[in-house]
């Protein structure tokens, strides 16, 4: 599903630059579910945002469900994102004046899908996490967990290849970021690669999967027992 | 632009930001709202100046002759110039080509003019039939003079509305004698003028009728000409100057005064006269159109910065709406929209706002250089553009920095 090969990023910082990733070789298969470790300033949200076609290499290849992603002009990376991607970040980043329906309909806007039809997944999807009650609730009405929960039906709401997860868990109590990862482990159930960044073991252990970066590189990729949320809960 | 989706991100975007919509909008509205009063006053001005060469036609050329103020071959000064019916034909034949409308006038002062036990002075006109082009007035009823009058010295008059309104009240004076000075006149026609009561009182008789009635001999007080415009009105405006200093000097050599004498004839290019209102009108208009389109940029520049404002306010939407496949053009098109919407919608508020003040207050004004200040459908179209395209401008910058906006950045910022 995602293929990197050798992948540098550096940053001008002023006069000098910041090699942030020194040479990422980075597979993930379809199914999979990965977190990415390490320390702040390790590069893993610079490798999740690469992944994520916010951010583009320096050097090295990237291909994604077999699509090479190298040189895309701006439409064609939205057209990307918008098809391939669901993003779900540790500040939610729900647009806070649109209800937690339309919210999840946003991506489906963009697909140019009819309102009718928007509406039905928006509402089929936060059903799967939930919050049919709160559908028409603004996000400031909502608790950190549900709008982690509209954020999660929202990247859902595309059907992508690929779930990206920034820190899902980083603004969340511990109760709440259990119920949250016993979601998105019933989504890699059903099937969705999913890649989570985060810095808690605790989270790290509840993947498939642990990749440690430190200092721009791999330093260890091994699989894990995967533990259950609903153990905590 | 026919997006409901569209629309309804517009409206939700407004009503979150109600009170900078409100204020931007006022800022446009005033703007069209002071350009659209100004225009229906400058038109209003055109309107009343215009009205006011209305009186006569405005190419009109006019004679009279006074004492002689110099000493000129071995002539006193202070010897009164008398025209005559030969200086008129002698003028007409050599400008013939020039000139249209032609009319020598004898004219008798106060005369008493009497129907029944009515009576009235009035100033009595020995006329062409040429003079009603002139004085542009209108005929209602029944005809001018005519050529066979003239020929037969017919005792017709044609009178003014405010005549008949006078000696005839209801009654139908065509037909009917009216005395002048005891001589009787079958009244042939009845005329109006857009010049008024003091154009509506005057009497015209053929002026073979007049000299020879009223000892006139072969006097005449004054010549009156039209110059033929060229379609360009300042070429008719230099046409109308050359002819009018071409007369006064053959008149000049004609009557023996000096050429620098400058009271004995006089000759009055009423176009010279427009002309200079006209340019005056002009620059009033290019002033008015200044100042309002002035006013305009304020509002816009005021629209252009408070979509800035919007726009770095919605820094971290815009971020979101990226990351979840948003399309540059369509942030592009969102942020324009809604900036020549607002422009739009609160332009199209200051212009019906003024043009119903210039439709209530318009009629009200009593002056005679303002009448009917209004504003054109054309003037109304150009206002409107004018304002779309303000909108796109004040929408074009913010949002092309919208369209820069990097998701990454915008996201990170927290």
């Amino acid at each position: 599903m995602i293929e990197i090969k050798d992948l540098h990023k550096s940053y001008d910082m002023g006069s000098n630059s910041l090699h942030v990733l020194k040479g990422i070789n980075f597979n993930v298969k379809e199914g999979e579910m990965v977190s990415i470790m390490g320390s702040s300033g390790s590069g893993k949200s610079t490798l999740l945002n690469i992944i994520g076609i916010l951010d583009e290499a320096d050097s090295g290849s990237y291909s994604l469900d077999g699509v090479p992603i190298k040189n895309l002009n701006e439409k064609v990376a939205a057209n990307y994102r918008n098809k391939f991607l669901g993003f779900v970040f540790q500040s939610f980043n729900l647009i806070n004046y649109k209800s937690a329906l339309d919210n999840v309909a946003l991506p489906l806007y963009y697909q140019g899908i009819k309102r009718k039809e928007r509406i039905e997944k928006a509402e089929y999807y936060l059903e799967k996490v939930g919050l049919t009650p709160w559908l028409s609730h603004l996000p400031s009405e909502l608790s950190g967990g549900q709008k982690q929960r509209v954020a999660i039906a929202r990247a859902l709401a595309s059907n992508p290849k690929v779930l990206l997860a920034d820190e899902p868990t980083g603004a969340l109590d511990s109760k709440t970021s259990q119920e949250v990862m016993e979601l998105i482990q019933g989504i890699n159930d059903e099937g969705k690669t999913i890649l989570i960044v985060t810095h808690e073991h605790d989270i790290a252990q509840m993947t498939k999967r642990i990749v440690h970066i430190k200092d721009g590189l791999i330093i260890d990729d091994s699989p894990v027992e995967q533990v259950r949320a609903s153990v905590y809960v | 632009m026919f997006d409901i989706e569209r629309w309804q991100e517009i409206f939700e975007t407004l009503r979150k930001n109600k009170l900078q919509t409100l204020l931007t909008g006022l800022s446009v509205a005033s703007g069209i709202f002071i350009l659209v009063i100004l225009l229906g006053f400058s038109s209003g001005i055109q309107n009343g100046v215009k009205a006011q060469f209305e009186k006569d036609a405005t190419n009109q050329i006019n004679i009279w002759t006074r004492r002689t103020t110099k000493e000129y071959k071995g002539l006193n000064p202070g010897r009164r110039i008398q025209l005559k019916n030969q200086d008129f034909n002698k003028i007409s034949n050599e400008y013939a080509e020039f000139l249209e409308y032609k009319s020598a006038n004898y004219m008798i002062w106060r005369t008493l003019v009497n129907y029944g036990k009515e009576s009235n002075n009035y100033r009595v006109w020995g006329s062409l039939p040429d003079y009603q082009f002139i004085e542009n007035s209108d005929i209602g009823e029944g005809r001018f003079i005519n050529e066979s009058d003239l020929d037969n010295s017919s005792k017709v008059a044609v009178i003014g509305n405010k005549i008949k309104l006078d000696l005839f009240k209801d009654e139908d004076p065509i037909g009917k004698y009216i005395s002048i000075f005891g001589i009787n006149f079958k009244i042939i026609g009845l005329y109006y003028d857009p010049g008024g009561e003091d154009s509506e009182s005057q009497i015209y008789i053929p002026l073979t009728t007049a000299q020879k009635s009223f000892n006139g001999a072969d006097r005449i007080n004054n010549m009156s000409y039209t110059v033929k415009m060229p379609k360009n009105f300042d070429q008719g405006v230099e046409l109308s100057q050359n002819i009018a200093l071409a007369i006064e000097s053959d008149l000049k050599q004609m009557h023996t005064v000096a050429p620098n004498d400058l009271g004995a004839i006089r000759v009055n290019n009423n176009l010279e006269e427009a002309q200079k209102y006209y340019s005056l009108i002009d620059a009033i208009k290019l002033i008015f159109w200044f100042v309002g389109i002035g006013t305009i940029i304020a509002g816009v520049v005021g629209v252009g910065n408070i979509m800035l404002i919007i726009v770095k306010e919605r820094t971290k939407e815009i971020g979101i709406r990226k990351a979840l496949g948003a399309q540059p053009l369509s942030i592009v098109g969102m942020i324009m929209q809604e900036a020549i919407f607002v422009t739009m919608f609160s332009g199209m508020f200051g212009l019906i706002l003024g043009l119903a003040l210039l439709e209530v207050v318009g009629p009200l004004i009593k002056n005679d250089y303002i009448k009917y200040p209004q504003v054109d459908f054309n003037t109304a179209l150009t206002t409107v553009f004018i304002l779309v395209l303000a909108g796109a401008f004040a929408g074009f910058f913010p949002a092309y920095r919208a369209a820069k906006i990097k998701p990454i950045i915008a996201l990170r910022d927290e």
